[in-house]
Formats: structure tokens, sequence, C-alpha cells
């Protein structure tokens, strides 16, 4: 069971980022204004790969309310950062991010130190 | 504007933008659990418990400040990569650290704090780089034109 919540977690937080990093670069700069946050819920009502992007957020958090509820946080933490290793491998494969020899090195230091502080 | 000064903007607003995020992510976590400690009833997949742990005005206010920092989240990646995004919201790992150790008094074991130091040193790697590495360079431009 534990694992069936992880994969779901991953997946929706994947999907979830994936899609609004997509939408946002295409609506161009925002701001976080009132007004700018009125104009990011009506982009949001707009463009439906981002909506979904929003609702795989949703399930992602409530699949880690759950998963925490079961597992202590030293497995839920470090078991829902592989999605950090899968999107940044979509970022270059799919978003076509061009990820430098210094932005690697850094992204590996980061999630070796988020599996230190949740194990 | 010159192209120099354009961009220079732009990055000082990617940072305001990024601090607004950790800060609005922190705060609402901290109302959420703050909050759900005082929640009679235990939450689980049922989401109309969700509704009524709503009703606490601390667990509201934690839902909002999270609401908003996740559309604070979307307006950064209109300004950055995914692949700069993730590693560099990681910060937000190091100020719960610091805000449990300064705050709430928590022990910090050492290898949570060889994590905390780690992520610090990955994260501002990663935000020496350039921040949009996919196509147009004139995304600010919509912006310009209002």
């Amino acid at each position: 069971m534990r694992w069936v919540l992880v994969v779901v977690i991953v997946f929706a937080t994947v999907m979830a980022d994936l899609l609004q990093s997509f939408e946002m670069k295409r609506a161009g700069e925002q701001s976080v204004s009132a007004k700018g946050f009125a104009r990011l819920l009506q982009t949001i009502a707009e463009r439906r790969l981002l909506f979904l992007g929003v609702l795989c957020n949703a399930v992602s958090f409530f699949g880690f309310m759950a998963l925490v509820q079961r597992e202590p946080l030293s497995f839920a933490v470090p078991a829902s950062s592989a999605s950090f290793v899968l999107e940044t491998l979509l970022a270059k494969f799919v978003l076509h991010e061009k990820i430098g020899v210094r932005r690697a090195a850094g992204t590996a230091i980061v999630l070796v130190g988020v599996v230190l502080v949740g194990g | 504007m010159t192209a120099a000064t354009t961009r220079q903007a732009s990055a000082i607003k990617t940072v305001g933008v990024l601090l607004l995020f950790l800060g609005l992510k922190a705060g609402g976590n901290s109302f959420m659990a703050w909050g759900m400690k005082h929640v009679p009833e235990r939450v689980s997949m049922n989401p109309v418990l969700y509704i009524h742990a709503m009703a606490n005005p601390v667990v509201a206010l934690g839902v909002f400040a999270l609401a908003l920092s996740l559309l604070t989240r979307m307006a950064l990646f209109s300004l950055a990569d995914l692949s700069f995004v993730l590693p560099v919201t990681a910060i937000g790992y190091v100020f719960a650290v610091l805000i449990g150790k300064l705050f709430l008094a928590e022990t910090v074991s050492g290898q949570r704090w060889m994590g905390t130091a780690l992520i610090f040193l990955g994260a501002v790697l990663v935000g020496t780089t350039r921040r949009n590495t996919t196509g147009s360079e004139n995304t600010g431009s919509e912006n310009n034109a209002r």
C-alpha cells in the first residue's frame, strides 16, 4: 500500500510541475501583486492543462497527507523526493531546458541534502 | 530600459517572488501544523473531515497562505526553468530546520545539519546559473506592452 501511495504522489507531483512550468512559460512573466494573483487565477481558469496541473497538486497533497499518517516522515520525505530526479530529467528531455554541469551538480547536492534531512 | 537593466530587474523580481513563496509556504505550514493539533478529529482520506478542520480559523489561515504560495510558485515558473525552481525552492528545508531550532527549540541532529548545509550549497550553485534557458527572450514584452 505504501508504495502505491509513493507512486501516486510522485506521478501527480511530476505532472503538476511539468504542466505548470510549460503553461506558465507560455503565459509570459507574471507578477505577485493582488492584481497579479487575480490574473493568475483567471489564467488557471482559461488554460485546461494548467487547471489539470493544479488538480494534480491536490492529488499529490492528499496523497502525501495519507502517506505521513501511515509512515514516518523519514520514509515519506526521501521516497517522495524521487519526483525531484524524474522532474529534472523530464525538464531536460520534454521541456528542453539546458542543464549545464553547474546546475546538474547543484541539483545532485540538493538531492543528497534532502535525503539526509528526511532520513 | 536597456537589455542589461531589464535582465537585472527580472533577476531581482525572481528573488523577490522566491522569497515571497518561501515565506508563504513556511507560514502556511506552521499555521496548519499548529491549527491541526487543536482540531479534535483525526483527518484521513475523507475530504469532509478536511472541510470540518477548516472551520478552525488558524487552519483556514494556513490553507489561505498555502493557496497563495501555490500561485506564487506558478508566477516563479513564468520567470525561471523548472530545473532552476526545484533545487532553489529546496531552501525551504533550510528555513524549516532553522525555524524549528530557533523558535520551537527542537534538537537538530548532526545528519540534519549536514543535509541542511548541502541543500543551501546546492541551491546557491543552481542559483548562479541562467534562470531561463528555453524559448524566447521576449517573455517580458507582454508585460512592457501593458
